[in-house]
């Protein structure tokens, strides 16, 4: 497992020495220029823009409410039928008689919510960790590593699972808390670890010795630098944690509220268990998870490429 | 240390492939195969081995220690009880004793042993034995073990020394007659001389195996060798062993059997957690038989031409109502709860086969049911009507819910909680929806601190006593319906149990019962949801029975 | 280089000793647990009071913590709340299943990865590379879970290829030495029974073998094209180094360092994956024994012992490679 620390830091200084090597505000432009040449990033944002439509919409687009039951759909409902398309329901009904179709809708609406705020919450405590470890050196930073460290031995299902044991009730929040805490210390450690590479890095030596204010050079150079490791590394995680969260329900330790659309929980829970009943209750939030993960790996892969200092001729 | 990080990264990597291939080959040096040699294991014997699929681990198998269905299992192919059910039923008949009598008082039991009944190992069955049981179980010795005795403290009431232990004492009278004698009627008796838990074991391998030491280890217990490698009863089968690595207990036939000889000549229980992964297995044909089918699939299975098995109903689902809250203490908001509540529908979409809508707390084949109580069909006009005459809209209550569990009367809790919310949204009570994991808060919110207002939970029943479904629901002030709340009910159904004469016996339960639904209603019955059982096509003589009790010498397998 | 040791050592105490009190204290003051985990539905609350005072659980915490500490250190976590067996017996038991998935799944993942990743290099930009890539793509996007349950419907209930559970036949009576069945079959002559292993694991492993699968299929091609553009492939092939030979000597050589770095590293991965897969195949190895022991069964001896087991393993190898390498290399001071 140590092995496996190993491996998510190499990756992660690899990002870091990649993006490192920008050249303040100016990348963001260039980035943008190379972002919008680059196949596989454009690719992953039409997916995700999709989905990010359908899920802000989802009032609009969706036929019903997703929580309602409807006497249409109860009617013909049993415990080894499942109602298919009907004509004010195309999808059909779900395990309680919903409209499975705005279920779908909303779910992307639950999934994005979940992902999102799993990202960001990762994200935010990283970069806590991360910033105050490199800024403040020391026995520190020492700590803080070590604890990274640790958290990085396990592979992060498992330290999921873990955290929503330790918390004894997995709810909604406790699997986003999960899921973004897996996170911390990769967001930790990569931003850190840029900290300390742009401290020595010419761009940022030239405007020292040009005698430009120490807060001047960390918030217009070195942040704005690092940070775009950490969207990188933000958009691959939101497909991991969208990921994450959908095994947790089929483990059993997701969030416990069936009422709630998010496609992860119809998947784990429905899906699994009505599998022979009506298989698409299982395929179409199996597809739609999978399209989202792949938008956003193929987009952060491509913002990857497009910040390579390699790729930058 | 930087600059050479890959190395070490490298050698990590190597070390810890070498932990894992030296504990790989660890025991290699001694290989050697324990199997039979000789005799093939698949000769088309005539009995053949049949293999059923449970749906959990056993706990160990001396009975007296376990209280749930996947220990009982085993535990009932290889121990026979002193009074048993006929094949289907929850009606009582001959097992180790033949008959059976209580004098007038009901206190003193008299046991017409079976002759020539032999123990496993040898040792007779004789009311000695029998006596010795009892006596075993009296005076067990430990906090420890006494803990673990689940069913016994609650049929017996407590150990030695305890004012409330039911039992007095166990004489043989000759060698085939057994006189238990108890300190006061419990009605209780003698359906509970049938469950397994009182099974009678061999006294002398319960000697030599040392079977009262159950030891506390950390969190949990260390049971004795009888429990864990020498279970020694009567039974059809005897032990052949449990392999805890993939999950298989081998049951081989009692060729010594005293009533019908097992028609198989093995069995394996297998442990298969998933339901689904249950199916496929039979679907697989790699087992013969299958327990707790998801019940979305019973009727797929049915149409492949599988046997699905419906056992009779013998289990309750119901919505506790708690009246720790003072609104809940008016019986029109808690008859308004049962109005809401749309049960048909519930069991027509989410009710295992065979389910039916639940008007009293115990099945109807049990004695005590009333024909005639007040029922309550779904209506939302009227239920609004009872509310506001009863000053309680806009309620706001806590529904409490279990997850991670399935029970056999309650097969998904939350599609079931989310059903019942939404009526009583319909209604206009607003509910706050409240998981706890089963064994990680549920049963402790509800059981022992009250915390509910509303929650699910139910109950499969032991033996054919209206004692042991309303008895044990409201028979005493309990946190789960709010302290106190219903003296009168304490006080009836405390009188009903303790009538001897079976024809008042019947009549106060029955008068109970209706009082249960018009005058109290501490709780809505919400359905009878028979668990099943799924066979290949080729398995016969396997009966499914209503107290999920079934005793496999009866099964075979044709060709 | 004594003093080292001992002072790693004590340190290595002091953190497991932190880590066990957290653990104790964080559990004991979850709802539920061993008690409502011990009782089923019918005790009496007299059962219930008789239990508590059982375990000790009356006592105060202290006491408790005391006796807790005694055992761990006496190497006795207890015995397990679901299964009643020593908890070392039981994660003795599922260990071997999780290395022999492991095992196979690493040898699917790399049998089958290096060569596609090869492959794809060499073919860059045409169908097959294209193809290769939008494969590992979906192979790190799909719900491992979902993929299994897939696979499973397709090859066991569909069509009856496989089995669909379970490690080996049930009655094959197989007879355990190392607890790796195919490899006992093996070594005990019982050559059926590692056969019907072998035949059990196919699907596992293959499901669980997709996410490494991927990846090293992206590495070794992002590898071999790094090579393929390196000065000295192409001063071979300019020097008229037939095709064949640059692949064997120099392409294939090259390239495979950082595969067989990042092979190493997805092996630890493989844990989580395992945590699902089990689940699907209701295969009874280590992740089958950290679900079984959260969800339902509440089992915390087992818990509390696999978390102290990971983080010993976590130090122990830490220290052992930190040692070595100060013996390895002299410059470096631990």
């Amino acid at each position: 497992m140590n092995k496996l620390a190993e491996h998510k830091r190499q990756r992660i200084d690899e990002l870091t020495a990649r993006t490192a090597e920008g050249g303040g505000v100016s990348l963001f432009r260039d980035a943008g220029r190379r972002l919008l040449r680059n196949p596989t990033a454009i690719v992953g944002a039409t997916i995700i823009l999709l989905f990010l439509v359908i899920a802000i919409f989802a009032p609009l687009v969706a036929p019903h409410d997703p929580v309602q039951r409807f006497p249409e759909l109860t009617k013909d409902l049993t415990v080894d039928t499942i109602p298919g398309p009907t004509a004010g329901h195309p999808f059909g009904s779900d395990p309680l008689g919903r409209d499975f179709m705005s279920r779908m809708i909303y779910g992307a609406r639950q999934t994005m919510f979940v992902g999102v705020l799993a990202t960001t919450i990762g994200l935010l405590l990283g970069v806590l960790l991360g910033g105050v470890a490199g800024a403040a050196g020391g026995w520190i930073d020492v700590v803080i590593m070590r604890f990274t460290d640790v958290m990085l031995a396990l592979p992060s299902l498992l330290l999921a699972i873990t955290l929503v044991a330790l918390a004894s009730q997995s709810t909604q929040w406790t699997v986003i808390m999960a899921v973004a805490i897996v996170n911390v210390p990769i967001f930790a450690r990569l931003l850190r670890g840029s900290m300390l590479a742009q401290r020595e890095s010419d761009h940022v030596l030239a405007a020292r010795a040009l005698g430009v204010k120490r807060r001047h050079i960390v918030t217009r150079h070195m942040l704005p630098n690092s940070l775009t490791a950490v969207i990188v590394q933000a958009t691959l995680t939101f497909a991991v944690a969208i990921l994450d969260a959908a095994a947790l329900s089929f483990l059993g330790l997701g969030d416990p509220d069936i009422n709630r659309a998010e496609w992860g929980l119809m998947l784990g829970v429905d899906g699994v268990r009505y599998f022979e009943v009506r298989p698409e209750l299982a395929y179409f939030p199996a597809l739609a998870i999978i399209l989202v993960a792949l938008g956003f790996t193929l987009l952060g892969e491509g913002m990857r490429e497009a910040l390579d200092p390699k790729n930058r001729r | 240390m930087r600059a050479s990080g890959m190395q070490a990264r490298r050698l990590r990597t190597v070390i810890a492939a070498g932990v894992v291939a030296a504990l790989a080959i660890g025991g290699a040096g001694c290989a050697k195969s324990d199997r039979d040699s000789g005799g093939d294991e698949n000769k088309a014997a005539t009995g053949g081995t049949f293999i059923f699929a449970g749906a959990g681990d056993p706990k160990n198998f001396d009975p007296i220690f376990n209280d749930d269905g996947e220990s009982f299992r085993p535990i009932r192919q290889m121990y026979d009880t002193l009074v048993t059910h006929k094949p289907g039923t929850a009606e009582l008949t001959g097992g180790l004793a033949e008959s059976w009598s209580n004098d007038p008082t009901g206190k003193v039991w008299t046991f017409k042993l079976r002759q020539g009944v032999k123990f496993h190992d040898g040792s007779a069955l004789d009311a000695a034995a029998v006596c010795a049981n009892f006596d075993r179980w009296f005076n067990m010795k430990g906090e420890a073990a006494q803990s673990q005795m689940i069913y016994y403290a609650d049929v017996f009431g407590g150990f030695a020394g305890s004012p409330d232990a039911v039992y007095d004492n166990c004489k043989a009278q000759d060698a085939s007659t057994a006189v238990v004698t108890m300190k006061k009627y419990k009605g209780a008796f003698p359906g509970a001389f049938a469950l397994t838990a009182f099974s009678i074991a061999s006294p002398t391998a319960m000697k030599q195996y040392d079977a009262d030491k159950v030891t506390q280890n950390g969190d949990s217990f260390a049971y004795s060798a009888f429990a864990t490698e020498h279970p020694t009863g009567t039974g059809a089968f005897t032990y052949g062993g449990w392999n805890k690595a993939t999950g298989e207990i081998t049951l081989n036939k009692n060729p010594d059997y005293w009533g019908d000889k097992a028609k198989v000549d093995k069995m394996i229980i297998k442990v298969i957690k998933d339901e689904n992964t249950r199916k496929q297995e039979l679907r697989a044909g790699t087992v013969q038989a299958i327990d707790f089918p998801a019940p979305a699939d019973r009727k797929a299975l049915a149409d492949e031409g599988y046997k699905v098995l419906n056992r009779p109903a013998f289990n309750i689902l119901y919505l506790g109502i708690n009246q720790k809250n003072p609104k809940l203490r008016d019986l029109r908001v808690r008859q308004a709860i049962a109005y809401a509540l749309n049960r048909a529908q519930l069991v027509q979409t989410k009710g295992p086969g065979g389910s039916t809508v639940a008007d009293e707390f115990l099945p109807s084949t049990v004695m005590g049911y009333a024909p005639d109580v007040q029922k309550y069909d779904y209506n939302l006009d009227k239920a609004k009507q009872l509310l506001s005459e009863a000053g309680a809209t806009g309620l706001t209550l806590n529904f409490y819910y279990p997850t991670e569990v399935s029970r056999p009367y309650m097969p998904n809790p939350q599609e079931i909680f989310t059903v019942l919310a939404n009526d009583l949204q319909a209604a206009g009570i607003k509910i706050n929806g409240v998981p706890r994991p089963w064994n990680g808060g549920f049963k402790d919110d509800v059981q022992q601190f009250g915390k509910q207002d509303l929650h699910i939970l139910g109950w499969t029943g032991d033996y054919n006593d209206p004692g042991n479904f309303v008895g044990t629901f409201f028979g005493r002030e309990k946190k789960e319906f709010g302290d106190g709340a219903m003296t009168d009910m304490f006080t009836a159904i405390g009188k009903a149990d303790a009538t001897v004469e079976q024809n008042a016996k019947k009549a106060a339960w029955e008068q109970v019962n209706r009082d249960i639904a018009s005058k109290w209603l501490p709780a809505v019955p919400i359905w009878h949801g028979p668990p099943a059982l799924v066979t290949t096509k080729n398995v016969e003589g396997l009966v499914p029975s209503p107290l999920t009790a079934e005793q496999f010498n009866t099964v075979s397998i044709t060709k | 280089m004594l003093k080292v040791v001992s002072r790693r050592l004590i340190q290595l105490f002091i953190t497991l000793l932190a880590l066990m009190t957290l653990i104790f204290f964080w559990l004991r003051s979850l709802p539920g647990g061993p008690v409502d985990a011990l009782l089923g539905e019918r005790a009496t609350p007299e059962t219930r009071e008789r239990l508590i005072r059982a375990l000790g659980y009356d006592e105060p915490i202290w006491v408790q913590y005391g006796h807790f500490l005694k055992n761990v250190v006496t190497g006795n976590f207890g015995n397990s709340i679901r299964t009643g067996e020593p908890v070392m017996d039981v994660i003795g038991r599922s260990f071997p299943a999780t290395v022999e998935l492991a095992v196979a799944a690493m040898i699917i993942a790399i049998g089958l990865g290096v060569p596609l990743g090869y492959l794809a290099a060499r073919h860059r930009g045409r169908a097959l590379d294209n193809a290769t890539i939008i494969l590992t793509l979906v192979g790190i996007s799909i719900p491992i879970f979902f993929l299994g349950y897939l696979l499973k419907d397709w090859l066991t209930q569909s069509v009856h290829v496989f089995p669909p559970s379970g490690r080996i036949s049930t009655g094959m009576d197989n007879t355990d030495v190392t607890g790796l069945f195919v490899l006992d079959g093996l070594l005990t002559r019982e050559f059926d029974a590692s056969a019907d292993a072998l035949w059990h694991l196919v699907l596992p492993a293959f499901t669980l073998a997709t996410i490494p699968l991927a990846i090293i299929i992206r590495i070794t091609r992002a590898s071999v094209l790094d090579v393929l553009d390196a000065d000295y492939i192409r001063t071979a092939e300019a020097k008229g180094l037939r095709n064949p030979t640059v692949r064997k000597r120099h392409v294939l050589r090259n390239a495979l360092l950082p595969v067989v770095t990042i092979i190493g590293l997805q092996t630890g991965a493989l844990l989580a994956g395992a945590v699902l897969t089990e689940k699907v195949y209701n295969w009874g190895g280590l992740g089958t024994l950290i679900t079984d022991s959260i969800s339902g069964s509440r089992d915390y001896p087992v818990l509390q012992a696999l978390i102290l087991l990971a983080a010993v393993v976590f130090i122990v190898v830490n220290l052992v490679v930190d040692l070595s390498y100060a013996v390895i290399d002299p410059r470096v001071r631990v």
